[in-house]
């Protein structure tokens, strides 16, 4: 037992991208505070500042890039996994500021705290890729949920959106107590909360095999409930359409993609040894969540509820390349969810303009008709939802090719078929949006308003133009998350 | 010394009781109530665990458990408080705003 304090363990540089949002974070919050009746011009620049913090953050993770290090006695981890997983929490972030700085003041007045909130929330979100201990990996996870059952009942005047927040906090705080009780069952198991040390006992035989079974079934289920896999799916569409509209584009993308990367790492990192225990009862929840997902979407009538149930399809098709097992698959989910940010968030900016005033959510017949009287809006949303259905040359295709590899890379070609057949289901109901768009003709003339803004318009560019541009010219990004996590003994 | 095994199977028991209480209750504030249960037996099998094993990681671990759950607290009577104000209800079976 080491007794003296080593202080050059404590490299900070790793923790560097997360550091300069939370500090980003204190200067929304300090503006806020400047802010009065007579002169509310400092909550106006809360979006900008929170946008500014988003931007250095990732140029410090730019610049921390190409590293491999640890920190705190093993605790967390900068590798190239992380940061790509920075980049991903760093775009939906800004974009999700971008679709709130006319949204949000129309429900809310307290900006400058949503801002704040938002940006800890990505600092949580950061760390979950981060995190190489499973208290690490407790605290990233609690940090970035609590933040967002505040800002999934943002607002206040709407009983839909405090019972969205109800419902995501009753069925979190349950669901991160079957978390804290798979660590903790795991480390009754191995007698060690981090991954190298879970690997280690794993690989030498000395773990208690039942406690570590029952610790893994009982992590994955909480990780279920985060990343909305079926049977822990309930609250996802609930959630998605009550929640204030670019609350949902943030997190539906900013959730996923954190409670994935950390899955991945726990699953490949921590318990490799355990691969024939988990690897088939992943693969089966995949092919549920596949189903439901892409079945229950077929039948929606409003658009939030129809893209939370794709957004339940989506975890489906990404967790077959963790059931694979192989090392691949976890580039591949980064780069998928890469593209899903621009996607996803893009295909919600559009619905977030179709919405009414009041109702935060927009029905699919609000949708018939768009090619005639909004060509521009139509033409964007087909583009997001050819993307999403994964049509080439668009992202969403070659991100699918990449996950249905690393499946078969595992073995589990049927896993992979039944992803391709699921996919084709998945099809009709993006297809029938742009059906509705170009071949119906509008419901209601008199409601044919669009709520468009500059900052929306920004966003809707950045969306449109990374799903047609990284689908387009995919190698290089592929290169920036290929071999990106450090793994055990490797 | 009492074995390990028993406070495992204590802390299970109390578990699954908080489970359950999550599941039936109508209440919010008494299925809070219960995911407080849940979080105190994942402590008391911390506990128990780093007494077996000799090191401290289970009881840094409790102490995350205990802020975390402070905070969840917080959290969640404010939210539930935004509710009530609207809608005059902490009974769960009432909330059904949002389904198909």
């Amino acid at each position: 037992m080491e007794t003296t304090l080593d202080l050059s363990t404590l490299n900070l540089a790793v923790v560097l991208p997360e550091l300069t949002l939370i500090v980003f974070a204190i200067l929304v919050m300090a503006a806020d505070v400047f802010a009065t009746p007579k002169n509310p011009a400092p909550r106006q620049w809360t979006p900008w500042i929170a946008l500014a913090g988003v931007v250095a953050a990732a140029i410090v993770n730019l610049s921390v890039s190409g590293r491999e290090v640890t920190l705190f006695q093993g605790a967390a981890i900068l590798d190239k996994f992380a940061v790509g997983l920075n980049y991903i929490i760093l775009l939906a972030t800004g974009l999700g500021i971008l679709l709130s700085v006319k949204y949000i003041p129309r429900i809310n007045k307290q900006v400058g705290e949503y801002y704040a909130l938002t940006l800890l929330t990505a600092t949580g979100m950061m760390m979950m890729g981060a995190a190489l201990d499973l208290i690490t990996l407790f605290l990233a996870l609690e940090i970035f949920s609590l933040a967002l059952y505040i800002l999934s009942g943002l607002n206040r005047t709407s009983p839909r959106s405090t019972e969205a927040a109800i419902k995501y906090f009753l069925l979190g705080a349950f669901s991160s107590a079957f978390f804290a009780y798979g660590g903790a069952l795991i480390y009754a198991g191995t007698g060690t909360t981090q991954y190298y040390g879970i690997a280690q006992v794993t690989a030498a035989g000395l773990a208690n095999t039942p406690l570590l079974y029952a610790g893994i079934a009982l992590l994955v289920a909480g990780f279920g409930f985060k990343v909305s896999l079926v049977p822990f799916h309930s609250w996802t569409p609930d959630v998605y359409q009550g929640a204030p509209t670019p609350v949902t584009a943030f997190m539906s993308v900013g959730t996923k993609a954190a409670a994935f990367a950390a899955f991945f790492r726990v699953m490949l990192v921590a318990l490799p040894f355990s691969y024939g225990a988990w690897s088939m009862p992943l693969a089966l929840l995949a092919v549920i969540t596949m189903a439901v997902g892409n079945f229950a979407a077929l039948q929606q009538r409003s658009l939030k509820r129809m893209l939370a149930y794709s957004s339940i399809a989506h975890a489906g098709y990404i967790l077959t390349a963790l059931a694979g097992g192989a090392a691949e698959g976890a580039d591949a989910a980064l780069f998928y969810l890469f593209t899903y940010a621009f996607m996803n968030i893009g295909a919600f900016a559009v619905v977030m303009a179709l919405e009414e005033m009041g109702a935060e959510d927009a029905m699919q017949d609000r949708a018939k008709g768009l090619g005639k009287t909004h060509p521009i809006m139509a033409f964007l949303m087909a583009i997001f939802m050819f993307g999403l259905s994964g049509m080439p040359p668009l992202a969403g295709f070659y991100g699918k090719v990449l996950l249905f590899e690393a499946a078969v890379a595992g073995g589990m070609i049927w896993l992979a078929i039944a992803a391709v057949a699921f996919t084709a289901v998945g099809a009709v109901y993006y297809l029938r949006v742009i059906a509705n768009m170009y071949f119906a003709d509008p419901v209601d003339e008199s409601a044919d308003e669009v709520n468009r803004s500059l900052p929306l318009d920004v966003g809707l560019a950045i969306a449109v133009a990374g799903t047609i541009l990284v689908g387009v010219f995919p190698g290089f990004w592929m290169n920036a998350f290929q071999q990106s996590m450090a793994l055990f003994g490797g | 010394m009492v074995p390990t095994f028993y406070y495992l199977i204590l802390s299970a028991v109390l578990f699954t009781i908080g489970a359950v209480g999550v599941l039936t209750r109508r209440s919010i504030l008494i299925i809070f109530m219960c995911v407080e249960l849940m979080l105190n037996s994942v402590n008391l099998t911390l506990v128990a665990a780093a007494r077996q094993w000799g090191n401290f990681n289970g009881h840094i671990f409790v102490f995350m458990i205990m802020a975390v759950a402070a905070a969840e607290v917080a959290v969640g009577l404010a939210i539930l408080i935004s509710h009530y104000r609207l809608t005059g209800s902490t009974d769960v079976s009432k909330i059904h705003l949002l389904k198909w």
